[in-house]
């Protein structure tokens, strides 16, 4: 920033502060559970809360899961609508912008009617089933985000020529998707996975309303029958999120080259 | 449609070729023999169906009607990745993710060559285009040419039955486009693998090519050695794409003795036009370079003039004179002891007969 202009400066540190400063309230309050002293209690009750932990791998695993079955339909979704019917793109993105307009409580009431025990397709009847309805629930509530991570790079690379360049050299198109395609777009696709991984992981309706023992049920819990717990699990979430967008940065470097560095 | 005798056995025949978008004819009726191990550049102005033919060749695109035959049989219906074309598009189409030697092995991996013959093959091609030693290079590491070339070793590593070219040299700078086309036309002299080139520039069709292909709004004006291209223009399209043409309009004075007059000026033609009528208005059509200043080898039509432009273009200076009505151009060579005549000055400059052309339009 150049001399000068010390009211940028100020803009700058009135809006670090506005961010900041709550989330500095937070940490100190939730490390003020112990009367006059500064501790790591709140925090050590909620990581060595077995609850904690269980809920917290199984809405990382259902994460992974909804990345992998997002990934599988909406990187082939986008890349068909873009290759082939480009005309079709301003409807796609409509459609996959309804799960930000239609609220989580709507969608989910609206999978255990269609998936529920006398349904022709009976899913909540079983741990399992369950299991899967939640994965395509996040699936479809990541959709906004991870299309458009896709169809952004997407749009970096010219997937026309590229794929005719491959076909002609003999590939089909699980290879050119794979060989050629996905590995030129693998920092899209990791924005979408670490968003819909953040996603995931602090949702509550849907998880709530399905009955499965997921990380944002585990936390309204611990919101509503403790006080400096809570705080602890927000900065916890706070780190997690931010783990995510720092791999998503570390990772970028690990991919495949495209670009000078 | 116009055809030229092969000379060679024939590679690839286009029977009535056809192709439509939302009903509107790109290729019309194209009926186009290719020989074996020809170089045959697809050559006309934006628009007039050359890449569309290249393109259902490769099988990127279907043919409204007709047929796409290689060795008599009918390859229309089988896609691209099983025609074992070669391509090379003029935006290079590298992979980006892949370095130099992954992008001209990807071709072998999918047809499941073994590694250490992929990598043998890998070597040799790389060796062809020049750049062995670039195969750990990514292709943003890549001067354009570089890119063109490690494009061409690619799709012709696997050893294709056909190779197309789409306009591999637009994007490259004059210097590169005429230093990698002369490559281009060494490796595939050298290889005798079956070329046809795609381009809008006439220069580079007339220097590389064993036939060219005129197109024009999806009709075939013309196929023939760059010679007879240019200097035997089938119709008036192909004599003004490719070349320069001078176009005079004239009047029949006498049929008989097939007598003209350009602005006032009598000479005779070799020949009139069947049905042509005195007093009849008629366009003659020459090359600037058939037209010479003064009358120095006794050619038979001489006409005056007044230079109105002077171009020096290095080893050639281009003059325009001004004839009264008709404006004709002239090429002659730079003689370093002979400046070139000054404007407005009075000039005589002269040309065969036979030079002439009447083409129809």
């Amino acid at each position: 920033m150049r001399r000068g202009k010390p009211w940028a400066w100020l803009v700058f540190v009135l809006g670090a502060l506005y961010f900041m400063l709550p989330l500095v309230a937070t940490i100190q309050f939730a490390l003020s559970i112990r009367r006059g002293t500064y501790s790591l209690d709140a925090f050590t009750n909620v990581l060595y809360d077995a609850h904690f932990q269980e809920s917290f791998v199984y809405s990382f695993i259902i994460g992974l899961c909804a990345i992998v079955v997002g990934v599988l339909i909406v990187a082939p979704a986008a890349y068909f609508v873009r290759l082939r019917l480009p005309r079709l793109r301003p409807i796609i993105e409509f459609l996959t912008l309804l799960p930000l307009v239609i609220p989580a409580i709507v969608l989910v009431f609206g999978y255990i009617r269609l998936y529920n025990t006398s349904s022709f397709i009976n899913l909540t009847g079983s741990a399992l089933g369950t299991d899967i309805l939640l994965t395509f629930a996040y699936v479809a509530l990541a959709l906004p985000y991870m299309y458009r991570a896709v169809d952004t790079g997407l749009r970096t690379i010219d997937v026309q020529t590229l794929t005719e360049a491959a076909n002609i050299l003999g590939a089909n198109t699980p290879t050119i998707l794979f060989k050629v395609i996905f590995p030129n777009i693998i920092v899209a696709l990791l924005s979408g996975a670490f968003l819909t991984l953040a996603i995931v992981i602090g949702e509550f309706t849907i998880a709530s309303l399905l009955n499965r023992p997921a990380f944002g049920v585990y936390m309204q819990n611990v919101g509503a029958n403790r006080a400096y717990e809570p705080a602890a699990l927000a900065i916890i979430s706070f780190i997690f999120t931010w783990v995510a967008m720092g791999m998503i940065q570390l990772l970028a470097r690990f991919a495949p080259k495209t670009a000078p560095s | 449609m116009p055809e030229a005798a092969p000379r060679r056995p024939e590679f690839l025949r286009l029977a009535d070729l056809v192709k439509e978008f939302g009903g509107i004819p790109v290729v019309k009726d194209a009926n186009l023999a290719f020989n074996k191990g020809e170089f045959i550049t697809l050559l006309g102005p934006s628009g007039c169906g050359k890449t569309t033919i290249l393109r259902m060749i490769a099988g990127f695109e279907r043919p409204t009607r007709g047929s796409i035959l290689v060795e008599g049989k009918d390859i229309s219906a089988l896609p691209p990745n099983q025609r074992q074309i070669g391509m090379v598009f003029q935006a290079y189409a590298l992979f980006p993710n892949m370095n130099v030697e992954n992008n001209v092995a990807f071709g072998l991996k999918i047809a499941g060559m073994p590694a250490e013959q992929r990598r043998a093959r890998v070597e040799e091609m790389l060796k062809l285009i020049g750049l062995s030693g670039y195969g750990k290079r990514y292709p943003f590491e890549m001067s354009g040419g570089q890119q063109q070339r490690v494009a061409l070793a690619r799709a012709l590593a696997p050893k294709p039955r056909m190779l197309l070219l789409d306009e591999p040299l637009s994007a490259l700078d004059a210097k590169i486009r005429v230093s990698l086309r002369q490559e281009i036309r060494a490796i595939q002299r050298d290889l005798g693998v079956t070329t046809i080139f795609v381009t809008h520039d006439q220069e580079e069709a007339l220097s590389i090519s064993d036939r060219i292909v005129v197109l024009n709004a999806g009709n075939v004006e013309q196929v023939g050695t760059p010679f007879e291209v240019y200097n035997r223009p089938a119709t008036r399209f192909v004599a003004t794409f490719v070349g320069t043409l001078n176009t005079l309009n004239a009047t029949v004075l006498n049929v008989a003795d097939r007598s003209v007059a350009v602005d006032g000026q009598a000479f005779q033609l070799a020949a009139l036009p069947p049905g042509a009528a005195a007093n009849a208005p008629l366009a003659l059509t020459m090359r600037p370079e058939a037209v010479s200043l003064g009358k120095p080898n006794g050619q038979d039509v001489v006409l005056q003039g007044r230079v109105a432009e002077v171009s020096f273009l290095g080893s050639v200076i281009r003059l325009k004179v001004d004839l009264g009505q008709n404006m004709l151009s002239l090429d002659t060579f730079n003689d370093t002891h002979t400046p070139p005549p000054a404007l407005d000055q009075r000039i005589e400059v002269s040309l065969n007969s036979s030079d002439i052309l009447i083409l129809p339009n």
